[in-house]
């Protein structure tokens, strides 16, 4: 539908048989994904959830405390707002870390989707994107639905494909720099190499013109945590991004106009009067 | 018996990764578990035994990006 020009049928006919995103078979309305983390509250982030129409959130899984079972409370948090959840494998530094991890989500969340996560430095929160490949080989052979988190990298992408992605989370920009899409230029390469893949735009947005430009750019959608979470007020935040990527889409759908180095007069110069 | 049990040493006179569990209050919790670094799924856990100085990890739920 991607490339669908606007003559073809009206814009609401366009949007309504573009609009659903399908992941690994699920058909899904929005196209914003919602990290669940660092929210000043549970309820912060139910509000957000909320006011957002976010039908898929990510999730982690972390030590239980027998004292506190903080994971039990959180789960049944989740359970209750009938949200779709995908399971990270967030401070992964090793392919058998990412692995186990994920098969330990598979079974406490019930579902055969993992976003991948392999990480190569603290500072950075780089992919490493070898061990990417690896462990989402590995995933995939065992029957998961791999999200891989990745960077723009061409190459990678297609070892990804290779080892049974259906989907691509490349970066915008380190995970909670709030910068944006970083490297342009590679983005558009990745968005025009692969035009059949699933590509969400995953980590590094700030504000819901960065979600809006991907959704312009042909990204499929993005997924938002701190820009949101950390915002003075996260379920404003949400609502905003929400309708960022309705706007961002309904662009790509409408074909946006290409950019030119020169002036050209919106105006019509036929016919003005001549009062020099 | 001294185990790892999330990073923590611990007593225990559980002789399996069920029974541990139990002991942690967490039977009937959602959890997963892995025994010295590999994963074992819930129905394997009555039948897994524990050994002195195991390490086991016992994971939950938990928000994230």
């Amino acid at each position: 539908m991607r490339e669908q020009s606007a003559t073809d049928s009206g814009v609401g006919g366009m949007l309504s048989a573009a609009s659903m995103l399908k992941l690994y078979g699920v058909g899904l309305r929005s196209r914003l994904l919602l990290g669940t983390s660092r929210y000043p509250s549970p309820a912060i982030l139910t509000e957000a959830i909320r006011s957002s129409g976010v039908e898929v959130v990510t999730v982690s899984l972390r030590r239980e405390s027998s004292g506190e079972r903080a994971g039990q409370g959180f789960w049944s948090i989740i359970r209750e707002l009938g949200v779709r959840v995908l399971p990270n494998t967030a401070g992964c530094h090793s392919v058998k870390e990412a692995v186990t991890t994920a098969q330990m989500a598979r079974e406490v969340f019930g579902t055969s989707w993992v976003k991948l996560e392999v990480i190569g430095d603290d500072d950075t929160l780089q992919p490493e994107v070898f061990g990417l490949v690896e462990a989402a080989r590995i995933l995939a052979a065992e029957g998961f639905e791999v999200f891989p988190y990745t960077t723009e990298d061409l190459s990678v992408a297609d070892r990804l494909l290779d080892a049974g992605c259906r989907v691509l989370m490349p970066w915008g920009a380190p995970i909670g720099s709030g910068r944006g899409l970083n490297n342009l230029f590679a983005l558009k390469a990745l968005r025009a190499r692969f035009p059949d893949v699933p590509l969400i735009i995953d980590a590094g947005l700030g504000v819901p013109s960065h979600a809006a430009q991907a959704l312009e750019l042909g990204f499929d959608a993005v997924l938002i945590n701190t820009a949101v979470a950390e915002a003075a007020h996260p379920a404003q935040m949400a609502a905003a991004f929400a309708r960022a990527v309705e706007a961002g889409l309904a662009a790509r759908l409408a074909g946006p106009m290409e950019p030119r180095d020169m002036a050209v007069p919106s105006t019509p110069v036929v016919g003005k009067a001549f009062l020099g | 018996m001294r185990i790892i049990v999330n990073g923590s040493s611990r007593d225990t006179a559980a002789q399996d990764l069920a029974s541990v569990l139990a002991e942690l209050g967490l039977g009937g919790a959602v959890v997963a578990t892995a025994l010295n670094g590999q994963f074992v799924p819930s129905s394997a856990r009555g039948a897994t035994r524990i050994t002195e100085g195991d390490r086991l990890e016992v994971l939950a739920p938990m928000q994230g990006g």
